[in-house]
């Protein structure tokens, strides 16, 4: 009951913000909840199954560019093209999946980012529908579900919204089901949880899957919300950026995800009007956190005052 | 041009890639060999050694030979020290636990990267070169007048490059006769083999591991200091050294030094050779792909042993 109602205000809490915060913030807060989605995402796998993946962003770019290009080429609806976003991301993960869960520790760390700046290099070879590094813009008509204008600041702040509840309640479900404990069993003794009779590769497969379709869901949200397909989306910096986030928020605690963009958002935010190198202050976090806050600030929490957080 | 001299041009160019590459390649394979730890950071490495080079190559007046001379010796120890700073003051602290050692030096890449930003600035300078002046190579062909030797447009080489070729060569044999015949040598080879057993005969490795991570550092300096008159200094110049010394790496077999050398001159060769032909963005793609797959089902690397 307490976990539910937590999130539950968390989420009340954002819908009472999208309608009293000033444009600037609520813009904000929008993109905040979808790349808030993506580390929910990334901490599925890094967080709760101790897979740390290096290249993310090839997830949330094949959602980006199976919306982006369906919408720009295809023509096709912003509500399929949101589905063929998923399945790309899906079928892309069952693939990595498969091949990457082959090698373990340093060695799954490097092939995801080999596969990922692989993915990277073809969206500049494809130039000629993903415009490489200048990417595209979809058009505000197309933007849109029906009667709604998902362009419009207000409908879009819901949308991301409604985005980042459904992957929050579905990471909190999973924390509460046996396939969930399952995956902690895997991330803190492979070898046990094994002995214990429980298929330790499916469940790997399971949590890869999910975890890169939810960041998947997130790329093609952003492509939808923003307006904008690039492939600086699916470079390096964009596989950090989810690490760092999750780092930051607590990797393995449901919240976690969003507090860590939250923050890590604002503070970039404000540094880049003082500064072109905004990025060391990337830096300079992951390298703090390593050493003195392993946990990050919801698993502090946690460790310090309220136990019962998921 | 016809094809021959084509390829000449791109072997030659290959093998420039490839000497630096092996010094590169050389650093990171020794840090990973050594310490297990994979230094995403060592791309930063490579360009502070360029940036410090320009540096120093500009302060310097007179002849440019003075000042790529001075720049040879001040660069390697500028990165060394930075590394070696950063494994007193962060890898050591973690204990080089994976995980915590990849993300701390993710944030040290950046840190390094964009403190150049900020005083080197965005700008793309060039050093000049000690000296440079061309060769041109000769070509033949079987002609009405039958057998003729003659200098195609366009063909030929630099002394700057092959002194490049030389330099290296020359590097990486004495870095060998380092790790195989002097003491501190003994020391690393004895940390790599059984670090518990080394620390029980008294060897410190916490120092022998800072000494690494800055030797390490310091290959990586030394080769951009060796490229930067061909290829300017840039701020985000670390990237691609990063990757394709990762990619021989794993190629010549994770922490096998012999497989990293073999590995560097087969892929600087062929990126050479193959960029010259195809679209090089092309060429990456199935580089980086070949070798994922290669990490999957052969993770012991191409030429490195299974492990018993």
């Amino acid at each position: 009951m307490k976990v539910l109602g937590l999130h539950l205000g968390l989420l009340a809490l954002l819908a009472v913000l999208g309608m009293i915060l000033p444009a600037y913030h609520q813009g904000n807060l929008s993109r905040i909840m979808v790349l808030a989605t993506y580390a929910v995402g990334y901490n599925v796998m890094f967080g709760y199954t101790g897979l740390l993946s290096l290249g993310h962003a090839m997830f949330f770019g094949a959602g980006m560019y199976g919306l982006g290009l369906a919408m720009q080429h295809g023509g096709v609806g912003a509500v399929p093209a949101f589905g063929i976003g998923l399945v790309s991301a899906a079928v892309l993960s069952a693939v990595v999946a498969v091949l990457a869960l082959r090698t373990i520790g340093v060695a799954f760390m490097i092939v995801t980012l080999m596969f990922s700046q692989a993915a990277f290099l073809s969206a500049l070879y494809f130039g000629e529908w993903t415009r490489g590094d200048e990417g595209f813009v979809l058009a505000q008509q197309i933007r849109r579900v029906g009667e709604v204008d998902l362009s419009n600041p207000v409908t879009r702040y819901y949308a991301a919204l409604l985005l980042f509840s459904v992957a929050l309640l579905l990471t909190m479900r999973m924390t509460q089901v046996r396939f969930g404990h399952v995956l902690v069993a895997v991330r803190e003794n492979e070898e046990r949880t094994r002995m214990l009779g429980y298929s330790v590769w499916s469940h790997k497969f399971w949590a890869v899957v999910i975890s890169g379709t939810i960041s998947g869901a997130a790329g093609a949200a952003y492509a939808l919300l923003f307006g904008y397909v690039g492939a600086s989306f699916v470079s390096v910096p964009y596989s950090i950026f989810p690490l760092l986030w999750v780092l930051l928020g607590g990797a393995g605690t449901t919240i976690g995800p969003f507090v860590g963009t939250l923050f890590m958002f604002y503070l970039i935010d404000y540094l880049s009007g003082l500064t072109t190198a905004y990025m060391l202050v990337v830096g300079i976090v992951l390298v703090l956190l390593t050493l003195f806050a392993r946990a990050g600030l919801m698993g502090e929490i946690r460790k310090r005052w309220v136990p019962w957080l998921p | 041009m016809e094809f021959g001299p084509h390829l000449i041009l791109a072997i030659l160019e290959g093998a420039v890639g490839a000497a630096v590459l092996a010094l590169t390649a050389l650093g990171l394979s020794l840090v990973f060999g050594i310490m297990r730890v994979v230094n995403v950071a060592h791309g930063e490495f490579f360009m502070l050694g360029a940036i410090v080079a320009w540096w120093v190559a500009t302060s310097i007046a007179g002849h440019p030979a003075l000042g790529f001379v001075a720049a040879a010796v001040v660069a390697p120890l500028v990165a060394g020290g930075v590394a070696v700073l950063g494994d007193r003051l962060v890898l050591k602290r973690v204990h080089y636990d994976p995980e915590a050692t990849i993300v701390a030096t993710i944030g040290i890449l950046y840190i390094i990267q964009q403190l150049a930003l900020m005083t080197y600035g965005p700008e793309a300078r060039p050093v000049e070169p000690p000296f440079n002046s061309r060769i041109a190579l000769p070509w033949f062909e079987f002609g009405e007048t039958g057998f003729e030797i003659y200098y195609p447009w366009g063909f030929g080489t630099t002394t700057y490059k092959l002194f490049v070729i030389g330099a290296a060569a020359v590097i990486l044999v004495g870095f060998w006769l380092f790790l195989s015949r002097s003491r501190i040598g003994l020391v690393m080879r004895a940390t790599q083999l059984d670090r518990e057993m080394a620390t029980a005969f008294g060897i410190p490795v916490s120092r022998v591991y800072s000494l690494v991570f800055g030797l390490g550092a310091a290959l990586a300096a030394l080769a951009a200091v060796l490229i930067v008159p061909i290829q300017q200094a840039h701020y985000l110049m670390g990237g691609d050294p990063l990757l394709l010394s990762f990619i021989v790496v794993i190629i010549g077999g994770l922490g096998s030094i012999r497989g990293t050398i073999v590995a560097a001159v087969l892929i600087g060769l062929s990126d050479g050779i193959i960029s010259v032909f195809f679209s090089p963005t092309l060429a990456k793609i199935i580089a980086t792909l070949l070798v994922a797959l290669v990490l999957v089902f052969r993770p012991q690397g191409l030429f490195g042993k299974k492990p018993a």
